[in-house]
């Protein structure tokens, strides 16, 4: 290999070393939630163009019960604040203290899909079900991909506290929990989006 | 034979086999599916019994099926969409003969509910399990080759994406022999695919079999793009990346922004058959246009992902073959580019018809004529490094040729196409039917063939021989215009699409005509076979030890054919585009000491293994099995968590070990140099 040792007129055509590729985890994750923020905007599209059919059935005034989306809302925003504090100490390397907001990010989450559980369950009972109307279907179809995505953070809130207990902090968790943590965060900024045009604009319609 | 109608079944066989019973094998009481069953019976039986005596499933299985090596998976890619190939184009041949004859009195040979299912599983299968593989097979192939990668960002995911589109595939040909598939078309617009138009099992063998799949490509789509922003070799700037990455980045752009609305689409439809919603049903407020325009938002970028990494092969091919650079690298990039973005702006030119209002029809009219304006500077360049270049007239560039021509005439139609009020005489009608095929076969299945005949060396270490190949390529060409033709002529006069029977007997001479395009083009398939079977045999004679067979530019050349598993020793350096040639120029010497152990991802059976749960979940949903559904979902979720779990995915290739592969290649150079 002496003739690519770098003389004036043949550059260096190989690295000797191996080459290091920076873990492209992170932006992979940042893609599959652009393409789930992709899967809401349909799913908001059509609840846009659908919400106002009421086919003669009820509408989102008579509906929603504001007080309910409003403890549900919170539940799900401190979630989000309980979350950031498992990145924070994260960075401490504190493995206890990790797992306890884990443990409360978990029970408020686990929260917002009960209040979301009884919501669907009181809709469906008083015979305002998703095959009522289309404006129950889009809200349906919206508002429970939402609360799927939250039962499976939930799954997989779990898996990492496991994860954790055997493993502590080291590179591979570093980034499962950050790729959680965007995951999270990410599903609160859309409930901003439900809650604002689904439930506020909804009674205001 | 035992009937179980559906009303007198015990509440027990219900809970066991949903909707399933012995009427669903429908194939035993129709000839034409009996005969193709005991036909692929026997030939799955051969190839299983072939493997089982060749004692071959240890291998197949260790070194094939869990492999997550790139090459491997794209070899895998491209014998699933030579195989659809096949299924694809019997239900091609069986419409073209069937048209021909079904004529006044004769109803032809295909009563219409079985057209109808031929028309959209032929349409469907080229897409998704033709098309779609070849595409990605030549990106497993080639793009980690190209930028100087050991493998894709995310091994595993590679092999899940590969197997989940087998699922897919797999619930399709399913569908032949147990139940039906659906009679909607290949987009399955509602309110006919809706439960009320459609109760029975087509349409859901459709909705499962493309959501397995398109989480499949969905994968493949962010992998690929990790992998091309993160894992370039040093020194390649974006500028410098070879044109078939380019096109392969653009196309996994596209991947990663139009798959989600298809899946979109289809859980809303399966809503509205499964829960009984209104989304797209004539009736409870539901509109099923959106459908449409969801659909098509997802199905005109997805003709974009099929055609552009296309355009890439020829933007390697016919630099390799005219002994120039590129002409235009910059323009090349930016029209790809820029057909990316357009190709998100148009989706509404497949329903002008709908009557969305003058304004809105010029608007879409005229970004759709746009794209001709970049996809035309294109064939400029291509026409430009051709020009007094030192032209080599082998099988990539004949096809590159042949697609040049094609598919200019299929880009021209389709401008046509673009015009509204042209459009509402010829929506719907046979002239559309012979556009797409004038660009989906003059572009994408041509230009598969020339990256077929083009990187063959470097997969297996020989090239294709080329009598058959040529057989192949003219009776392609001539099959195509040949069938197509009368079908641009049909929809001028008016002709309806997917028709079973017509009563006007003028127009039967012009089936006619298209039934012996299609059986020529039956003949370039065989010959196609032909060549891989005789370049088999002769590949002693035809073997090449240099890896570079064509004296090309890029970096796939560099290394040996096949590559090692860990396809460079060291990672290559690059300083200008067509960064191969510029090492031959400068004299590159290759390294022979010096080795280091080289960090290589394992194997791993969880892709299949996952992939097959899915299936069954799929199978479970289409026949309202429950207890399957549920159990093999758990299962699936199970299973993803374990593979979590699994902290044994890497290993290091030994020093010695690349060094001795290293040696072998050694001596191969100098036996092909002492030859030259």
């Amino acid at each position: 290999m002496s003739a690519n040792q770098g003389t004036a007129t043949t550059p260096e055509f190989y690295l000797r070393e191996e080459h290091h590729v920076e873990n492209g985890s992170m932006l992979g994750f940042w893609l599959y939630l652009m393409n789930d923020s992709l899967i809401f905007a349909i799913l908001f599209a059509c609840y846009g163009v659908l919400g106002a059919n009421y086919a003669g059935g009820p509408g989102p005034a008579e509906l929603f019960d504001l007080r309910l989306i409003a403890v549900n809302t919170a539940l799900l925003l401190l979630s989000s604040i309980t979350y950031g504090m498992v990145m924070i100490e994260m960075q401490r390397k504190n493995v206890r203290a990790m797992q306890m907001w884990f443990v409360i990010t978990g029970l408020l989450g686990a929260g917002f899909i009960g209040i979301e559980l009884y919501e669907f369950a009181h809709l469906i009972h008083i015979d305002a079900g998703p095959g009522r109307s289309a404006f129950l279907s889009s809200f349906f179809a919206l508002v429970g991909c939402h609360g799927l995505h939250v039962t499976f953070g939930i799954i997989w809130l779990v898996t990492l506290m496991v994860q954790l207990q055997k493993r502590g902090v080291d590179a591979v968790m570093w980034r499962r929990v950050s790729c959680l943590s965007l995951f999270w965060h990410f599903l609160d900024v859309v409930w901003i989006g439900v809650f604002t045009f689904v439930y506020l604009m909804g009674v205001l319609r | 034979m035992a009937t179980a109608a559906p009303q007198d079944r015990s509440e027990l066989a219900e809970f066991l086999f949903g909707r399933l019973s012995l009427d669903s094998l429908a194939f035993l009481h129709d000839p034409i599916l009996l005969g193709t069953f005991i036909g692929s019976a026997i030939g799955g039986m051969a190839v299983l019994g072939w493997v089982t005596k060749q004692q071959l499933w240890g291998y197949l299985w260790r070194e094939w099926f869990c492999s997550i090596d790139h090459k491997k998976i794209g070899v895998m890619y491209i014998i699933l969409a030579l195989v659809m190939l096949l299924r694809g184009f019997a239900d091609a041949i069986m419409m073209r003969t069937h048209q021909a004859v079904a004529f006044g009195d004769s109803m032809g040979y295909l009563p219409p509910h079985h057209y109808d299912q031929i028309f959209t599983a032929h349409g469907m299968i080229m897409i998704f399990f033709v098309a779609m593989p070849m595409i990605a097979g030549l990106m497993n192939i080639i793009v980690p080759l190209q930028i100087g990668a050991r493998d894709v960002a995310f091994p595993f995911l590679n092999n899940l994406s590969l197997w989940l589109s087998t699922a897919g595939a797999a619930l399709v040909m399913v569908s032949l022999f147990v139940g039906e598939f659906a009679t909607t078309g290949w987009l399955a617009y509602p309110p006919l695919s809706g439960a009320e138009h459609s109760p029975g099992v087509g349409v859901d063998y459709y909705i499962w079999a493309l959501q397995i799949a398109g989480v499949g490509t969905l994968l493949t789509g962010i992998n690929f793009l990790v992998t091309i922003v993160k894992m370039r070799a040093p020194g390649m700037r974006l500028m410098k990346m070879p044109v078939f990455t380019w096109t392969a980045l653009c196309t996994n752009v596209l991947i990663v922004a139009a798959f989600p609305v298809l899946t979109a689409a289809l859980a809303l439809l399966a809503m509205d058959r499964y829960l009984g919603t209104h989304f797209f049903t004539a009736d409870g407020g539901g509109n099923a246009m959106m459908y449409i325009n969801i659909i098509w938002i997802w199905g005109h970028p997805e003709v974009y992902i099929l055609i552009l990494p296309i355009f890439g092969v020829f933007s390697e091919v016919v630099p390799a073959f005219s002994r120039k650079p590129l002409f235009g690298y910059t323009s090349m990039v930016y029209a790809t580019c820029v057909i990316t973005i357009l190709s998100y702006l148009v989706w509404l030119h497949h329903f002008f018809t709908m009557g969305s209002g003058a304004s809105v029809n010029a608007f879409f009219g005229l970004a759709t004529m746009i794209i001709s304006i970049p996809t035309g500077a294109k064939l400029f360049n291509w026409l430009f490094t051709m020009y007094r270049g030192r032209i080599r007239m082998t099988l990539p560039m004949m096809w590159t040729l042949a697609f040049m021509v094609t598919f200019t005439v299929g880009g021209m139609t389709g401008v046509m196409l673009a015009i509204p009020p042209v459009d509402f005489l010829l929506h719907n009608s046979l002239f559309l039917i012979a556009h797409f095929h004038n660009v989906i076969i003059g572009g994408v299945v041509f230009g598969f063939f020339a990256g077929f005949n083009f990187w063959f060396p470097k997969v297996t270490g020989f090239r294709l021989e080329e009598f058959w190949g040529k057989v192949s390529f003219w009776l392609w060409l001539v099959g195509y215009w040949v069938a197509f033709t009368p079908l641009y002529i049909l929809g001028l006069m008016g002709v309806s699409r997917r028709m079973s029977h017509f009563d006007d007997p003028s127009l039967q001479i012009w089936f006619e005509i298209a039934m012996v395009g299609a059986f020529l083009i039956a003949g370039g398939i065989a010959a196609f076979f032909m060549q891989i079977y005789v370049s088999f045999r002769k590949r002693e004679e035809l073997r090449d030890h240099t890896g570079d067979p064509w004296n090309a530019r890029t970096l796939e050349w560099s290394t040996s054919s096949p590559p090692p598993p860990y396809n460079f020793a060291f990672t290559p350096v690059v300083h200008e585009q067509d960064a191969w040639w510029d090492m031959k120029k400068r004299g590159y010497e290759r390294p022979t000491q010096g080795f280091i152990p080289i960090h290589m991802p394992k194997n791993t059976a969880a892709g299949m293994v996952l992939s097959a749960i899915a299936t069954i979940c799929g199978f479970g949903l289409i026949w309202h099995i429950w207890w399957m559904v549920i159990a093999s979902f758990v299962l699936l979720v199970i299973g993803s968590i374990v593979h979590t779990f699994n902290t044994d995915r890497d290993y290091h290739i030994p020093a010695e070990e690349v060094a001795r592969i290293e040696a072998e290649r050694t001596q191969q150079l100098a036996a092909a140099g002492a030859q030259a």
